[in-house]
């Protein structure tokens, strides 16, 4: 096993005395995403993670165990109150500076796409773009939503009669295993862009870019909780999640193809809303995620003297 | 309470449930005087001895032969119908999905709309006939199916009717298309009701139609058939096919099926998802509830103590969104408490078919057992049982309006969907604590809030977790307004522009 990242290797400072040696470069360690900390896992266990043409070590991600997991939810339940009464406003806000932290960190972002997809320098900063693009798109939609997706219904009687969508509650991502990025926060957006808290499963086999978002999200106003990322084994995690009672909802678009009716039968033990929807995630996105995660809810009134 | 003369025809084994003795510190409001009993004549429907299945335009006999459905109110088998098996439910499969192929897909909404208009005007036309026979085969008082339960079920295929030539404009995209063949499987509580609400959208919507009623309530979808028929509805656009949970199971599993849509228990429901699992095809759920009714202290208490009758004593309790939870503000209890039950000694229960009756009979004998067995569990965990003084007829299923006092949230009569008329009172000091209270149940179908204060309402129904809240109201249906739950309760929504959703592949 070869030793981890090239990406940070010593280098020469110009303002080193001559005959210094190189700087050694500080490396990052991976953890998890979890209430807006950055816990190892609780297992201890890590897993390595290779460049997708050289095979070459990257990094080792916290491989999150079924507790991880359920800590997550216990965060996200706990967020949910706040975040969902939160006025659209305001989470609008949140989400537009989320893209601005990602603008930010484009750089990185970039760097792990090109090590974690093999995509040239060129096609990872455009995907960076477009993912900064995709946030921004989201984030204007909380202040929208309601009247887009909500009614005035004319009854027959004297009533005042509305329905209106609201955030169904935690809701489980697995993101998709291949576009680790613009993929990532095409799920993931609008589940937070809805009202909803998440917990997200990375990419296994590419999680670099999760992990760099989790620390613009930490940096971007998103109450802790409201977003929780792992990294791990997809098929360990998925159905600690699918089958969580505390879970209301779970989007098993990343998941691959055979282990996606295990997780549905395990999903109807509380009757989750289930979204499993592949889509080309450079297209604009239509309204569907936004959609899948929200109740309506109607309410009624008597008009009268 | 007064108690409305037994039906006609009943006779032989005593009747079941709770009968309290009479007691002297409620006074039994219009003791003095009786009421004349008032029934609705039964001529008004024929009901033949036997029925087939309803399978592409034809009545056909069941590969399982035929099983009975009795009058809950006096035990008396109404007719025979048809047990349909795997190879029925195969045919009308075929069937629906024959004309969905030729006729009905193709056909453009400004026609499919004039086929549910007809319908509509013949639910409106039969209208008696359809309250009578509802009232005869589930045992709700006539002046419920009468005023509720049909005119609704008119009023679902009239609202429909508009949408097919108007989808486009629906807020799905230009030309949103149906899902295929709807499987659509309904319970025993409003049997036409649920029928219609099944029915109307998907049709609407393009989609053709296999329909499974409850094993208890098969008559009114049978004579719904009939209507399409005289509807001149094209053959197999609806199919009936009758018969107990193996039918319903083999039409929710069907692989020709593109979209399931059942009412009914949450654990039925939770069964379907599973075995839904993995097939990609769409699914719609609406499940049980525990709704907190909540009475603050300033509601306007008349009002209230009618919308808490209306919310759990409505359809004898077999309402998936009854008020089963009564949350009162303690400085409000005693109050309501007392008002509730002078009110409930006025109600008179007995002879559905009486146009006087306010409480039917049970639907079933399995569903008395499984209300007595747990209104027994509310007295074994220790909450004080209360019933007005009652007389219940000797025959047929019957349970008598039940107040739980003392119910703390850990009583399996707080937790537990009842689907019967007992109610479970609870206190609550502060609007927060009323709210955590309300959504503390997996369910979250529906609430209901009484209060003066505007903003309070406000403040409440944006916390509440359920799929419809109803102020200062309780129990109000249309086919404009959006019906469905949170959590356990299901998912989708069932009228206005939301319920088509459920039938539109979007």
């Amino acid at each position: 096993m070869s030793e981890p990242a090239a990406r940070a290797g010593p280098e020469r400072d110009a303002r080193a005395p001559a005959g210094a040696p190189p700087r050694l470069a500080v490396r990052k360690t991976c953890k998890l995403f979890i209430g807006g900390a950055f816990p190892r896992s609780e297992s201890g266990r890590s897993y390595p993670v290779r460049a997708a043409r050289t095979g070459e070590l990257l990094a080792y991600a916290a491989q999150a165990s079924r507790k991880d997991a359920r800590d997550a939810v216990v965060a996200a339940r706990a967020a949910f109150a706040a975040w969902s009464a939160a006025t659209a406003y305001n989470r609008g806000q949140v989400l537009y500076r989320v893209a601005e932290m990602i603008e930010g960190r484009a750089g990185q972002l970039a760097e792990d796409l090109a090590h974690g997809e093999g995509a040239s320098g060129a096609a990872a900063r455009r995907a960076v773009g477009a993912v900064v693009d995709r946030w921004v798109w989201y984030a204007g939609w909380p202040d929208k939503i309601a009247q887009v997706a909500g009614s005035a219904n004319q009854v027959a009687g004297p009533f005042l009669n509305l329905s209106v969508p609201e955030p169904a509650g935690v809701v489980a991502v697995v993101a998709p295993g291949d576009s680790s990025l613009l993929g990532l926060v095409s799920v993931l957006a609008p589940v937070i862009a809805a009202g909803n808290a998440a917990v997200v499963v990375a990419s296994e086999a590419r999680p670099l870019p999760a992990i760099t978002l989790a620390e613009a999200l930490a940096t971007a106003d998103v109450p802790p909780g409201v977003v929780n990322i792992l990294t791990g084994r997809t098929a360990e995690l998925a159905p600690v999640l699918a089958a969580h009672f505390g879970v209301d909802g779970i989007d098993i678009t990343g998941v691959p193809a055979p282990d996606r009716a295990g997780l549905e039968r395990l999903a109807a033990g509380n009757v989750k809303r289930v979204l499993c929807a592949e889509e080309d995630w450079a297209a604009v996105p239509g309204l569907r995620r936004l959609l899948a995660f929200l109740e309506i809810k109607t309410v009624w009134h008597p008009a009268g003297l | 309470m007064a108690t409305n003369g037994p039906p006609a025809g009943s006779a032989g084994e005593p009747g079941r449930g709770s009968s309290p003795a009479p007691r002297e510190d409620v006074p039994a409001a219009g003791a003095g005087w009786e009421y004349a009993p008032a029934p609705e004549s039964r001529q008004v429907v024929s009901i033949a001895p036997e029925y087939g299945l309803f399978i592409g335009g034809r009545w056909t006999p069941g590969e399982d032969g035929t099983f009975a459905t009795v009058n809950p109110a006096t035990e008396e088998t109404l007719a025979r119908v048809a047990e349909a098996g795997p190879a029925d439910v195969d045919r009308a499969v075929a069937a629906a999905r024959d004309a969905y192929e030729r006729v009905w897909g193709p056909m453009p909404g400004a026609e499919r709309a004039k086929y549910l208009y007809r319908i509509a005007r013949i639910l409106q036309e039969r209208s008696r006939e359809f309250a009578v026979l509802e009232s005869l085969d589930n045992g709700k008082p006539i002046r419920e199916s009468r005023d509720v339960d049909v005119p609704l079920a008119a009023a679902h295929f009239f609202y429909h009717a508009g949408w097919a030539d108007k989808l486009g404009h629906a807020g799905f995209g230009p030309d949103p298309r149906p899902l295929g063949v709807a499987g659509q499987i309904i319970p025993w509580n409003f049997p036409l009701l649920m029928a219609a609400w099944k029915l109307a959208p998907a049709l609407a919507a393009g989609n053709t139609c296999v329909l499974k009623p409850a094993e208890t309530t098969p008559l009114t979808a049978l004579l719904l058939a009939q209507v399409c028929e005289q509807a001149d509805l094209p053959p197999g656009v609806v199919n009936v096919v009758t018969g107990a949970a193996a039918a319903g199971a083999a039409l929710a599993a069907h692989p020709g099926v593109d979209k399931v849509a059942f009412t009914g228990s949450t654990q039925v429901g939770k069964e379907i998802a599973a075995a839904l699992a993995g097939t990609g095809r769409r699914l719609t759920l609406e499940l049980g509830g525990k709704a907190a009714n909540i009475v603050f202290d300033d509601a306007p208490i008349d009002a209230a103590i009618e919308g808490i009758v209306n919310g759990i004593f409505f359809n004898q309790g077999h309402v998936c969104c009854a008020g089963s939870r009564l949350l009162v503000q303690e400085s409000a209890e005693q109050e309501v408490v007392e008002r509730l039950r002078r009110r409930l000694a006025t109600l008179r229960l007995g002879d559905p078919l009486d146009k006087n009756t306010d409480v039917g009979a049970i639907n079933s004998r399995e569903q008395l057992d499984k209300i007595a067995s747990l209104a027994a569990a509310g007295e074994a965990e220790g909450a004080q049982r209360w019933s007005p003084p009652c007389r219940l007829p000797p025959r047929g299923y019957w349970f008598a309006p039940t107040v739980f006092t003392g119910v703390s949230q850990s009583h399996r009569i707080a937790r537990e969907e009842i689907f019967g008329p007992v109610l479970s009172v609870l206190t609550f000091r502060t609007p927060a604590e009323a709210v955590a209270k309300a959504n503390n149940t997996p369910y979250g179908l529906s609430a209901g809030i009484w209060t003066e204060k505007g903003s309070r309402i406000l403040w409440m129904a944006q916390r509440l977790r359920a799929g419809v809240v109803w102020a200062n109201t309780y129990n109000r249906f249309d086919p404009a307004s959006p019906f469905g739950g949170y959590r356990e309760s299901g998912f989708g929504r069932e009228g206005g522009r939301h319920g088509l959703a459920a039938y539109l592949d979007v």
